[in-house]
């Protein structure tokens, strides 16, 4: 299988989305000459022409509607902001109005639009370009949330998401996107709201996604040297939420961890931590442990951005601080 | 003069008992001797009995509470006698309005607490313990905090001996999503006698390493003894079956003294009395009141004794006298028609007999079938304390009084 | 003020059966409103309701100028707009008791009407929110190559809101057939123009975009059907958008709600006096165009039809409960 970056696994889902379906369209910040903020969609425009790919002023709040009403029109268009920061602007759109005409409208017409962003920090961008919303995105029922974290998570995401008849959010990650990875060439999909086990482990269960899955990784890698078998279990998305896959693995380990680079209160790990003990409480054998972004603007300076997204490290304390045994 | 009653202790093994009723209320003139309370054990409920004479002037714990052995329960004086250090209620109080819905609905949650600080357990250790019937009490935690958890438990079930019977395990596929653990079910509370069989016969098979030995007994001339020997008496003086194995046994018991013995902290404990317990099932489980002295008293004796022993059990009036420890255990399952089963220890007794139905069965006498009255007999005995040899050989004699049971009232 | 007024009927060049549709849609609407009203005083109707009395001569003559796959979208005083684009009555009135048989299964209301055969895409309640859908929807057209127009409506209000100078401006960027249609009826809820906008002509700000726009009297119903039919027509040759500005005005509060303090007496009963029934009906008449026995018909017709419209709804079922969670996803 060829080993191909995230940057060029979206890329190969975009353009192989735009061969097999007209419908598909691309319009967004920057996507035609510049090739995407991030260089997705360079050479989009050669191929298929400027009526296939268009760029738009940067003003999310018309990216964000013009998506809805070219759904509505009968087109599957795949909306580019240049960072979640920016969503917020768009989601007016996203969340008034594509999570709302299917059901508003007494299930006329439903909205079969996708807007691709990166989140995360990490970067050195600073306070108002190292967010990450998808909670926010997340929290909205008639709206659908993938996050990759590897590249061929990123092509078969993204690619269902185009096909999917209803609004997804694919929130890549701003240090992903040079990550390489093996992905299968041509037709591959990964299903919309179906976690994977990444790792599998008998100890503890942590439960992750987009790029806190590879810290994930890593600090399982760090535990299995003290003689802790960690699972790994990547949600890829978030709404919806595949709890069926988390609370398997918890209902295994026992235990377990969430892993998110949003802020803690009220994020993805209260959600899922939440959702285990109401399904699996007599499964648990300590109380589950959340490990997320501190609840601070993320600032420039390097060393106290780091500070402030969790690492492996911090995994690993806390999964130590579960495994932790007083005698006996 | 002021007299205190206090929760009194109604057997070695008692701890702690509970108030069910109080019989007098405050102010009530009593009598010395006459009953004032009724009160549960973990056995059964008894009848408390004024020590002294006046009025029952303070009641100190009220129905349902659970107070240890030796504790002030109430106070008899004069009418008009002081109390030292014992508060009298003031003039207000006694018209006090009557407490609001909402401390009822308190006293109600709170006597639903379990005593005691509670167990740090985490929720799978819960379950499992629940599923196999550990006690968590029992289980030391290792996790943070010394919270008990899922690998302590299975620590705990691999030290137990592999015999105990487990329930099987709760199926889980097929239940409803919505509680995927379990069978739909109501959770009652253990009674008093209920949680005292449980300790103690887990306890029993957990220590004791029990072994079987079982033999079967012609039970023709018993019978007919016990046939004209109930002819002679009145229905009050009848002997049953069970009186008489009792006293087989304490013949038995008398030549093999060491079956009437206990394993205790490294020795045995071998003892000069011979107290046989009858198992008696009642509705709230068993108890077993004690024979003392059987090889001394006669048939008819054991017979009387036994009789009324056994009908304050059924009514729940045991008395403390009625808990003498005992030596030995009889249980006789032979009135369900039960062939023959197999009993668990009654700790610290090194032996139980468990006594099936007497039936006509066909025996080869002489090289011919004949119809015989037959009764199988199986001792449970603590291997720590006897051998097989010895148990065979306690049975032999056992079954040669019955079979010419003439011994039995010689 | 005010833009053109077609002075005479007979200069339209608009056939007899027309101007009588005209004039029956346009009292349709009327007393559907009136209705709505008086069910809401009742209790029968909950949320907010904001009427349309007044304006029906902009719904009625713009959508008239539509073919019958061109879209429109348009804000939350939508009855007007969904019963000239061939909403049925009845289904409008069980939209507001929010039942079953509504055109949107009673899960929208007053403000959020749709019917997506008759190309009715929505009365949407964020103001100005939906102007850059009907980019969207203009995109579709010319991708799919449907040379369908969109007809996208707005009230005064929405020219001060950023969705609006980037609809206008993405719209030309893009050459999409939209025909952006302004409802000037001179207070955003009870704030008057002058108050709100730096800029109190509405069609000014589509010179900022480049974009084609003309003032029209909106209590005209034959000068807004001019005026749309020219617009509709640059925009279907592939011009891109063009803007409308209809002066008109609402005879009844922003909502029920409205104590209408911001506005005297005076200047209501001033614009009453150019009531666009009223004045359409005796224009028809004073031309000859109009008998008396076909006004009392046309009477008799709408009457009949809103007693029918209340009886249906009246009657139609409540959704069921399980209904709640329908349509969430359409692949769940």
């Amino acid at each position: 299988m060829p080993m191909i970056t995230y940057r060029e696994a979206l890329h190969q889902a975009l353009r192989e989305e735009m061969s097999r379906d007209e419908r598909v369209v691309v319009f967004g910040e920057d996507v035609v000459a510049y090739g995407g903020a991030y260089g997705v969609t360079s050479g989009l425009a050669k191929d298929f022409g400027d009526h296939r790919i268009m760029d738009t002023p940067i003003a999310e709040g018309v990216i964000g509607g013009a998506a809805v009403g070219a759904a509505m029109g009968g087109l599957r268009p795949v909306a580019e902001l240049m960072t979640i920061n920016f969503a917020l602007l768009a989601s007016d759109a996203l969340i008034n109005h594509a999570a709302k005409v299917l059901h508003m409208f007494g299930g006329q017409m439903s909205v079969p639009l996708v807007v691709r962003m990166v989140g995360g920090g990490g970067a050195q961008l600073a306070s108002t370009h190292s967010q990450s919303f998808e909670v926010m995105f997340a929290h909205v029922p008639g709206l659908k949330v993938v996050t990759p974290a590897t590249p061929a998570d990123a092509k078969g995401l993204l690619k269902s998401a185009i096909r999917d008849d209803d609004p997804v959010l694919c929130i890549e990650h701003a240090l992903l996107y040079r990550v390489r990875g093996e992905v299968p060439e041509g037709e591959f999909l990964v299903s919309l709201g179906k976690a994977e086990v990444k790792r599998e482990g008998k100890d503890i269960t942590l439960v992750a996604y987009s790029r806190m899955t590879l810290v994930a990784l890593e600090a399982a890698d760090r535990l299995r040297e003290e003689g802790i078998e960690a699972e790994v279990v990547d949600l890829r998305s978030l709404r919806p939420l595949d709890m069926e896959t988390v609370l398997a693995s918890v209902r295994k380990t026992n235990r377990a961890v969430t892993i998110e680079e949003t802020w803690r209160t009220y994020g993805i790990g209260a959600e899922v931590a939440s959702r285990i003990q109401e399904e699996a409480f007599d499964y648990l054998d300590a109380p589950i442990q959340r490990v997320a972004g501190v609840e601070v603007p993320i600032p420039y300076a390097k060393h106290l951005e780091q500070a402030a997204i969790p690492d492996a490290k911090r995994v690993v304390e806390a999964v130590k601080q579960l495994l932790v045994r007083t005698g006996g | 003069m002021v007299s205190e009653v206090v929760m009194p202790k109604m057997g070695y093994d008692m701890t702690e008992g509970t108030i069910v009723r109080w019989v007098k209320q405050e102010g009530d003139e009593v009598k010395h001797g006459e009953v004032i309370a009724e009160i549960e054990t973990t056995k059964v409920t008894v009848e408390v009995e004024a020590y002294g004479s006046g009025v029952l002037r303070k009641i100190m714990v009220s129905e349902g509470q659970t107070v240890p052995v030796g504790e002030v329960i109430a106070v008899i004086a004069g009418r008009d006698e002081a109390i030292p250090g014992i508060e009298e209620k003031s003039a207000p109080a006694v018209t006090e309005a009557p407490r609001p819905a909402a401390s009822s609905a308190e006293a109600a949650v709170g006597a639903k607490e379990e005593p005691g600080p509670r167990v740090a357990a985490s929720p799978v250790a819960r379950q499992i313990a629940r599923q196999q019937g550990v006690d968590l009490k029992l289980i030391r935690g290792t996790g943070p905090g010394g919270r008990i958890i899922k690998e302590d438990v299975e620590a705990f079930l691999k030290k137990r001996p592999a015999e105990v019977p487990r329930p099987a395990p709760v199926p889980t596929a097929a239940a409803p999503a919505a509680a995927p653990l379990e069978i739909p079910h109501e959770e009652r509370d253990l009674s008093r006698i209920r949680q005292t069989i449980a300790r103690r016969m887990a306890e029993s098979k957990r220590v004791a390493p029990h072994f079987y030995v079982t033999s079967d007994i012609n039970m023709t001339e018993v019978l007919k003894l016990r046939q004209s020997l109930n002819a002679l008496v009145e229905e009050r003086g009848k002997i049953s079956v069970t009186d008489m194995l009792v006293k087989a046994a304490a013949k038995t018991l008398r030549e093999f003294p060491e079956v009437n013995a206990s394993f205790a902290e490294g020795k045995l404990r071998v003892y000069q009395r011979i107290n046989i317990g009858i198992a008696v099932a009642l509705d709230q489980g068993l108890v077993t009141p004690v024979i003392a002295d059987c090889d001394t008293k006669p048939l008819s004796q054991i017979a009387h004794e036994a009789k009324e022993m056994v009908e304050r059990a059924r009514t729940g009036r045991l008395r403390p006298e009625d808990f003498t420890p005992g030596t030995f255990t009889i249980s006789n399952l032979g009135m369900f028609d039960v062939e023959e089963f197999v009993a668990v220890i009654n700790p610290p007794e090194a032996a139980i007999l468990a006594v099936g139905s007497v039936t006509a069965r066909p025996v080869v006498v002489d090289g011919e079938v004949k119809a015989a009255d037959r009764m199988k007999v199986t001792l449970s005995a603590d291997h720590r304390v006897l051998d097989g040899a010895v148990a065979a050989r306690f049975l032999q004699r056992f079954k040669l009084f019955l079979e010419q049971p003439l011994h039995l009232v010689s | 003020m005010e833009g053109k007024t077609v002075t005479k009927v007979a200069q339209s060049g608009l056939d007899k059966k027309t101007l009588l549709k005209f004039l029956h849609e346009m009292l349709l609407i009327r007393k559907f409103e009136d209705k709505a009203g008086e069910l809401y005083a009742r209790g029968k109707i909950a949320g907010f309701l904001h009427l349309y009395n007044g304006e029906e001569a902009v719904a009625v003559g713009a959508v008239s100028a539509l073919q019958k796959h061109d879209l429109l979208i348009t804000h939350y005083r939508d009855h007007g707009h969904g019963i000239a684009k061939g909403i049925d009555v009845n289904r409008c009135m069980a939209e507001l008791l929010g039942k079953a048989t509504g055109c949107a299964k009673g899960r929208g209301g007053s403000m959020h009407f749709f019917d997506a055969s008759l190309g009715f895409y929505g009365g949407w309640a964020i103001v100005a929110g939906h102007l850059p859908l009907a980019v969207g929807l203009g995109l579709a057209s010319n991708i799919l190559g449907k040379n369908q127009v969109t007809l996208c409506v707005f009230g005064d209000g929405a020219t001060n809101n950023g969705y609006f100078h980037e609809a206008l401006n993405l719209a030309k960027l893009w050459t999409v057939p939209v025909v952006f249609l302004c409802e000037n009826n001179l207070y955003g809820m009870g704030t008057a123009v002058h108050r709100a906008s730096a800029v109190t002509e509405m069609y000014k700000k589509a010179a900022a975009y480049n974009i084609p726009a003309e003032q029209v009297d909106g209590m005209d119903v034959l000068a807004v059907r001019e005026a749309t039919d020219k617009a509709v027509d640059h925009v279907r040759k592939g011009n891109g958008p063009y803007f409308l500005e209809v002066i008109t005005y609402r005879f009844r509060g922003h909502s029920m709600a409205d104590p209408i303090l911001y506005r005297d007496k005076g200047e209501v009963d001033e614009w009453k006096q150019r009531d666009p029934i009223v004045t359409f009906r005796q224009k028809l008449e004073t031309e000859g165009l109009l008998s008396a026995q076909e006004v009392e018909q046309i009477e008799r017709e709408t009457d009949e039809m809103i007693a029918e419209a209340v009886r249906f709804a009246e009657a139609s079922p409540d959704p069921p409960l399980s209904d709640l969670y329908e349509d969430i996803y359409a692949n769940p």
